[in-house]
């Protein structure tokens, strides 16, 4: 198969305007992947599964990415100005003196979703060649087109991920929750989730469960309802 | 309307499942078959319209036996989740171990030894081989063959299962592979045990083979009903018997000739019709093909070492990087991709489970055809709900 470099100077000849990215992978592995952007990525689809070259027809696997909000820590030099006190010829004198600090500023990096395709050439034998797309963020943009009309493949495995990511797939035909239930709230592989402590009733507690068990108890007489309502509320 | 959505209205070659109008007068019923219908084989739902006795619209509904598999498997370790894999599809633990132990190694990039790839041929043969007797068991019990055909699958499942036993410790959570080669060493008595089974084989899938082969029953039952087309088998992602089945040749034995598969001499048997019958008679087929790898691998087993001398069983922690790795499991293409952030436990795991994937077409198979049918056409598609629901 050709290698990412070249897909993407083919993509970009086929499809006007579209901005591929290649991601390097550091690993033994080195299954380097390409990133593109949601809004060619129909167009780009297309072109992967219908190029006589490429002839990717095979989608094999889909998978979500939970890339949280990453706080970073850096260490600035800082100039400032400071106030000392400084012999002077008539006894101490307030002055100011410039002096540099290190400083450590802690920015935060904005995370997002992301969902990875495999695909495969199933006439060329070739394959896989690894497509990624990012949501703009985790909480209200995350809309992403559907691959479904292109490979068949997609349909379950896009709802497995609206169900556990959260990522809304446009243009999917059904897009509902396949593993959890329908009035289930939550996205449960997003690396914050925090599970309800009352899922699974235990029979004979102890250590953490107990405490657990009790900690939840608490709240029930407080508030009058049980975990698995506020959940569905 | 956004402007993807319009898009892919657009989209040429969007293989939907086709539009099955009722013909009779009078309403549709609704039929909920499961989630305890013996036909399931474990706890799965199909929402059926039935216009009569013909499938107008069929939804097939899942998670009854979710646990999240994925998300467990990122809060541990690499190793603490080999053995929770062989819950996956539970008919075939051991290649479900060989599928993850070559996703990780792709990731950390470690060789395996010579002797280790030969017992993991031989293992994923005989686990092949005892799935696709006991699918077809299963299917010929849903026919109505009440016990005869599956206990003569399972009859010879149990010498397969007893050789697993010795071996590993257990007849179906196997737990034996390890990253960079496997957990104990075979001994030469299990060969010798290993050999007579498998001389015994072939004997068995010719009895099975003059029992139902060309039965009157299953050939009217399965010839020209539940038909899957190539290019919606490629198209839909369909791998496996399934595919092959259609016609497709693609076995990724041969494809990617991961482990040493390039060293054995076998076929890919194919289908022609895409039918239940053409499904069938690749499984018989391919268990065949089986025997002859295992004929091979058993006769050329090398002595040496089992695991990777410079393999780190405790803290293992693999490069930052990611790594999708797949092998030709019974059921279908069995992948893994994980990506690793250099700690100890994967940043995420994902499981590709065939299972699930073979179901996207069970609606299109299944329409416009009888409500008895359904069964089969589900049977045939050859599904563990453990690796469905994860």
């Amino acid at each position: 198969m050709k290698s990412v470099e070249e897909i993407k100077a083919a993509i970009e000849s086929a499809v006007p305007g579209a901005a591929v990215e290649v991601v390097p992978n550091p690993g033994p592995a080195a299954q380097h992947s390409l990133r593109i952007a949601p809004e060619h990525a129909i167009d780009i689809a297309q072109f992967l599964r219908d190029d006589p070259e490429l002839a990717l027809d095979f989608l094999s696997n889909v998978t979500g990415v939970d890339w949280p909000d990453k706080e970073i820590a850096e260490k600035v030099k800082v100039t400032r100005e400071v106030k000392k006190m400084v012999d002077g010829p008539d006894g101490k004198v307030e002055q100011t003196v410039q002096e540099t600090v290190d400083e450590t500023r802690k920015r935060v990096e904005p995370g997002c979703l992301e969902v990875v395709f495999h695909l495969y050439s199933i006439a060329k034998t070739h394959g896989p060649l690894v497509i990624r797309m990012r949501t703009k963020n985790r909480s209200d943009q995350v809309e992403l087109p559907s691959v479904t009309p292109i490979w068949r493949s997609a349909e379950f495995q896009e709802r497995e991920v609206f169900d556990l990511y959260g990522i809304v797939f446009t243009g999917h035909p059904d897009l509902r929750r396949i593993l959890m239930w329908d009035e289930f709230k939550d996205y449960p592989m997003r690396k914050d989730y925090v599970e309800p402590d009352d899922f699974e009733y235990e029979p004979t507690p102890h250590d953490e469960v107990l405490k657990r068990a009790q900690k939840h108890k608490g709240r029930e007489q407080q508030t009058g309802i049980r975990d698995q309502e506020r959940v569905a509320e | 309307m956004s402007l993807a959505e319009t898009k892919s209205e657009k989209v040429a070659g969007w293989n939907r499942p086709p539009v099955v109008e009722p013909d009779g007068e009078g309403e549709l019923l609704e039929v909920a078959m499961g989630p305890h219908h013996p036909s399931t084989h474990g706890v799965f739902r199909m929402d059926v319209a039935l216009d009569g006795e013909r499938v107008i619209r069929l939804k097939p509904v899942f998670g009854y036996l979710h646990r999240n598999h994925e998300k467990i498997a990122e809060g541990a370790s690499y190793l603490a989740s080999m053995p929770y894999t062989d819950r996956l599809d539970y008919f075939c633990s051991l290649t479900n171990n060989w599928a993850y132990a070559l996703a990780v190694e792709k990731l950390s990039g470690q060789e395996v030894p010579e002797r280790a790839e030969y017992i993991r041929v031989i293992l994923a043969e005989l686990t092949r081989i005892q799935n696709h007797a006991s699918t077809i068991g299963f299917l010929l019990q849903e026919m109505g063959a009440s016990g005869t055909p599956l206990m003569y699958a399972f009859r010879e499942r149990e010498k397969i299962l007893d050789l697993f036993e010795s071996l590993t410790g257990s007849r179906m959570m196997c737990n034996y592979m390890r990253f960079g080669g496997c957990r104990v060493d075979v001994s030469t008595a299990w060969l010798d045990a290993t050999r007579k089974v498998v001389a015994g084989l072939p004997g068995f899938i010719d009895e099975f083979e003059a029992l139902l082969t060309a039965n009157e029953i299953l050939m009217a039952r399965c010839q020209g009903v539940g038909i899957l087309k190539p290019d919606l088998a490629v198209n839909a992602g369909i791998s496996g018997p399934m595919l092959r089945g259609s016609g497709v040749n693609y076995d990724i034995r041969k494809v990617d000739h991961y482990g040493i598969y390039d060293r054995f001499k076998f076929r890919v048997p194919l289908g022609d019709h895409g039918d239940i019958y053409d499904r069938y008679m690749v499984r018989v087929l391919e268990m065949r093909e089986s025997i002859i790898i295992l004929d091979q691998a058993l006769r050329d087993i090398p002595a040496g070492p089992i695991m990777d001398p410079k393999a780190k069983i405790r803290g293992f922690r693999p490069k930052p990087g990611e790594a999708y790795g797949r092998i030709e499991a019974p059921k279908g293409e069995l992948g893994f991709y994980l990506i690793s952030d250099g700690g100890p436990n994967p940043y995420r795991y994902r499981v590709r489970p065939p299972s699930l994937i073979n179901l996207t077409v069970l609606e299109d198979m299944c329409l416009g055809q009888n409500v008895a049918d359904v069964v089969l056409i589900f049977g045939s598609v050859d599904i563990v709900l453990g690796e469905v629901d994860r």
